[in-house]
């Protein structure tokens, strides 16, 4: 990093770039390697020794209290006291340096507004002022445009310029190609957890899409050419919001056909979970239409939905796929344990459940010591496999998988794929999801790009990747919408590609990711 | 960290449309104030109503027929409800709230001094209000305890122990030694024992921390009945003759009529009480430490991303909140009475209850200590001149008036955001 520099960290979800700033901010510990400060090796021990250092932090999700004020979050750590010993806040002399510094940068804000009711983009820049007023020289920015409309993303931006100006250096952390090419000095991209290039901000969109997408030798699932029969799935114009009420889905028309596999692909956050809980009718669906084999089923509760033969398979094993303390006989039977054979009355019937267990485990290959044992002991690829086992113990209309493979071992994923495919040969309609590339273009006989709430295109899976992969950083082949200004325009009140909250680019994606790779 | 989730952001207020809380809680006024001028009126008697300045029946009495002083004061309790019904200023809500309530207890008091016994028509107000803040008092401790603990984000339910530990040590070490002095240092370092088990277990070893607060009062109830058993029973001399701490009267303020026999003629416990309630209150919204406190209460990650120790700073408040509680249990047995097998009966619960009540704020906790004070002082008098009403329908109010409290009716009752959740780093 030079002084004021503004240093673009680009990369897919679970790349690796949100660990690689949480290290130089001293909250995680390196295993191995040094952090170099002005060509000496730096010992982080925790966030205040960055903080001396000079290096401070806006995270991802803001690490404000939000019934404090401005004054009192941007005090904490650092108070201004009087009165010796005892310690009594200095508020009047926080309150001028929060005003001072707000003004210097010229980042307004109240310094006696309570963070709880402030909009987003407002708390954000009581972060960058917190950040500022500890005088640090290097601001690592967490991919800061994720939660901000684009108006508030355009400000953002003048912010950082006027930050450079004033000699700060600056690393942005993002996914979004637009946004670096508009304010980036240089540019570096990761994936997987290594640096795979640097590149200028000249350098074109193709380029920085390719090199953050990666040009891996593709996943290779043996399939004959589906026959895709009648539509069993047809989606129209829905429109779905996310958990803060920001719109997640903005208008998405799809049809899944018998015996086809239509793969989602996206970086993810840009509306795939919504739409996937919305054709559950695990979250309300606020315009358009979803019908089942000619059935609309808008507002039908899940259990309703899967009676009507959906399987699903969700993103979150862990939270939303298993009951971990159960047993492997007993989550194979979670969805249909109050009936027969496995229920009648108020009593389970534990030997029909055991011997159902028993031939599910064998045919799916299951590997656990025993179908009593809890499935939280399996392995991830085993815990998966007990979940794909479920679903496709019943006869379906439609196969839905959100990221199946997702922290899951090369055999497992294998086996999976094979009985994702084995699903579409018997004339099931199958919707796959995955923000795994690889995956997508190995399943699916057709791939739709999701971006920003909207099906982007959809195209067939000889596309090249390169391509596939400009359509996931949003830009479309007739490449009109590229700046980050455009929707904007066309569309006031859209959002931002935003991970949903809760949805961590965590290990278990780039979990797989290595795994495929290692496969490939 | 990556879990957190953002915040939800509420960018309007919600519209509540007409029926807001304050008319809500006006109508709600309106009939008592009904209930009491038609139902206490119709039952007071033409007897006057004695409220006298002192310790008893003699002495300047504030005097009132029982049956105008019903309806008068049912009158001026439907006049608040009309009021907030009607719609006030949001500062005004909670002056108004006030006058209505009190307005209805002097009613309900109007009947009932009027409609005693001949010769009982009176209510000795220098007893109720020292009676009030000696019920109370264990109470402030305990909830004093509860706010140090839970604003820094370990639950305490283990308040009761502390107080009984406290209790005990304090008559223990007290008796042993011949001082009061050593057995209040005795009492805060038990209090802060069991705090430090808390600590131990509920930030080292992440136990769930009200199942570990349970499982503390009980070992409490154990450890101090077995001492107790063995002990102070055999020779009660040595080991259940603590001395005591005689009264001080505090000049000036002692010559304040009603007040001043009533509090400041006390003993050190009371004026201690108080002078925490106003220190701690200082401390947490004027003090670094209590904005440290409150920041790894609400948000620890933040805290920490900022430097602030999160652990050490909740086992210093976990131990400070022992070390009250151990105080508050010595008020007990270092200026009432010898100890007994689990005396502290449940107040510790009550302290909770009182911290609740009083929105984990020290005043507010202080208030709703006196009271839950008040209504065990008055089922105590309405007893003694066998009233209509049973006293256990009194006993009961603290904890409806809780109830109430949490289910929201008397305000938005908010936790901290990270009340009994442990923190783990990373």
């Amino acid at each position: 990093m030079e002084p004021g520099e503004i240093h673009a960290l680009l990369g897919e979800n679970g790349a690796g770039k949100s660990t690689l700033m949480n290290v130089l901010y001293g909250l995680y510990q390196p295993d191995e390697g040094e952090i170099l400060v002005d060509g000496k090796p730096l010992k982080l021990k925790g966030p205040s020794d960055a903080i001396g250092a000079g290096i401070g932090m806006v995270h991802q999700h803001f690490m404000l209290v939000p019934v404090f004020t401005v004054t009192e979050n941007i005090m904490l750590g650092a108070e201004q006291i009087r009165g010796g010993i005892a310690g009594f806040l200095d508020r009047r002399r926080a309150r001028r340096e929060v005003t001072e510094v707000s003004e210097r940068y010229n980042l307004r804000v109240d310094p006696d507004a309570v963070i709880e009711d402030l909009p987003v983009g407002i708390q954000q820049r009581v972060e960058i002022v917190k950040a500022l007023t500890r005088d640090v020289d290097l601001l690592i920015l967490d991919e800061p445009t994720a939660v901000l409309t684009p108006q508030e993303t355009e400000e953002l931006l003048t912010v950082m310029r006027s930050l450079k100006a004033a000699g700060k250096s600056i690393v942005f952390i993002t996914h979004k190609l637009g946004e670096v090419k508009a304010i980036a000095d240089r540019i570096t991209v990761i994936r997987r957890g290594k640096t795979v290039g640097t590149a200028s901000p000249e350098a074109s969109r193709d380029e920085l899409a390719a090199l953050m997408v990666g040009r891996n030798v593709r996943l290779t699932v043996d399939k004959t050419p589906a026959t895709p029969g009648e539509p069993v799935l047809e989606v129209a114009g829905l429109v779905v919001d996310d958990d803060r009420q920001i719109r997640a889905v903005d208008g998405v028309d799809l049809t899944v056909r018998a015996g086809e596999v239509l793969g989602v692909a996206g970086v993810q956050g840009n509306g795939q979970t919504e739409l996937i809980e919305a054709i559950m009718g695990l979250r309300p669906a606020l315009a358009g239409t979803i019908s089942l084999a000619g059935d609309r089923i808008n507002g039908w509760k899940p259990k309703k939905v899967l009676r009507a033969g959906v399987g699903y398979v969700p993103e979150d094993r862990s939270v939303d796929g298993l009951i971990k303390e159960f047993s492997v006989a007993e989550n194979l039977v979670l969805d249909i344990y109050d009936r027969p054979p496995f229920g009648a009355g108020l009593a389970l019937k534990p030997d029909a459940i055991a011997a159902s267990a028993k031939e599910r485990i064998e045919q799916f290959d299951v590997r656990t010591s025993s179908a009593d044992a809890a499935v939280g002991t399996l392995s991830g690829g085993n815990q998966q496999k007990v979940i794909v086992a479920r679903e496709l113990s019943r006869p379906l209309k439609l196969f839905i998988a959100a990221q199946p493979t997702r922290g899951v071992d090369v055999g497992s994923i294998e086996f999976i794929h094979s009985q994702v495919i084995r699903e579409r040969d018997i004339g099931t309609a199958v919707l796959v999801v995955s923000s795994e590339l690889d995956e997508v273009i190995g399943l699916a006989d057709r791939i739709a790009v999701m971006y920003r709430g909207r099906i982007i295109g959809i195209v067939g899976p000889d596309t090249p990747r390169e391509e596939i992969g400009l359509l996931m950083a949003g830009i479309s082949p007739d490449a009109a919408h590229d700046t980050i200004a455009a929707p904007a325009a066309d569309k006031p009140g859209a959002t931002t590609a935003a991970d949903s909250p809760g949805v961590a680019d965590g290990s278990p994606a780039s979990d797989a990711g290595s795994a495929s790779e290692d496969e490939a | 960290m990556s879990t957190m989730a953002v915040p939800d952001i509420a960018v309007a207020p919600v519209d509540e449309g007409f029926w807001t809380r304050s008319r809500k809680v006006g109508l709600t006024l309106l009939a008592l104030g009904l209930l009491s001028a038609v139902l206490f009126g119709a039952l007071a008697t033409d007897q006057q109503a004695r409220f006298t300045l002192s310790d008893d029946a003699a002495g300047a009495a504030l005097e009132i027929n029982g049956t105008i002083g019903a309806i008068l004061f049912g009158i001026i309790t439907i006049a608040a409800g009309a009021a907030l019904l009607a719609g006030v200023p949001k500062r005004w809500f909670l002056p108004v709230l006030g006058v209505g309530l009190v307005a209805f207890v002097l009613s309900f008091l109007c009947w009932q001094v009027s409609a005693a016994p001949t010769g009982q028509n009176f209510m000795p107000l220098v007893n109720v209000i020292r009676g009030t803040f000696i019920l109370a008092l264990p109470l402030i401790f305990g909830a004093l305890a509860g706010v140090l603990c839970e604003r820094s984000g370990v639950v305490n339910v283990a308040i009761e122990g502390q107080l009984l530990m406290g209790a005990f040590s304090g008559a223990l070490f007290g008796s042993i030694s011949g001082s009061v002095w050593v057995g209040l240092v005795a009492a805060a370092i038990g209090g802060a024992f069991i705090s430090l088990l808390l600590a131990v277990f509920a930030i080292r070893y992440l136990v769930d921390q009200v199942v570990m607060g349970i499982v503390l009062n009980l070992l409490a109830v154990g450890v101090t009945g077995f001492l107790y058993e063995r002990l102070m029973q055999t020779d009660a001399a040595k080991y259940n003759s603590a001395p005591r701490f005689s009264n001080w009267e505090i000049p000036l303020l002692k010559d304040i009529p009603v007040l001043g026999p009533a509090l400041f003629r006390g003993n050190i416990f009371l004026y201690l009480g108080l002078l925490l309630v106003l220190v701690i209150h200082i401390g947490l919204f004027r003090t670094r430490w209590g904005l440290r406190t409150r920041s790894v209460g609400e948000h620890p990650i933040a805290a920490d991303t900022l430097g602030v120790k999160v652990l050490r700073v909740r086992y210093r408040n976990v131990l400070l909140a022992g070390v009250v509680a151990g105080i508050g249990g010595a008020s007990y047995t270092l200026a009432l009475y010898s100890f007994t097998k689990n005396m502290i009966g449940g107040k510790g619960f009550i302290a909770l209850a009182a911290l609740i009540f009083g929105r984990w704020n020290p005043t507010g906790a202080l208030l709703a200590a006196l009271f839950f004070g008040f209504a065990d002082q008055l089922a105590t008098y309405l007893g003694a001149i066998n009233s209509v009403i049973p006293s256990q329908f009194l006993a009961m109010l603290p904890y409806l008036a809780t109830i109430l409290a949490v289910a929201g009716l008397v305000g938005r009752v908010r936790a901290p955001a990270a009340d009994g959740k442990p923190y783990i780093k990373g």
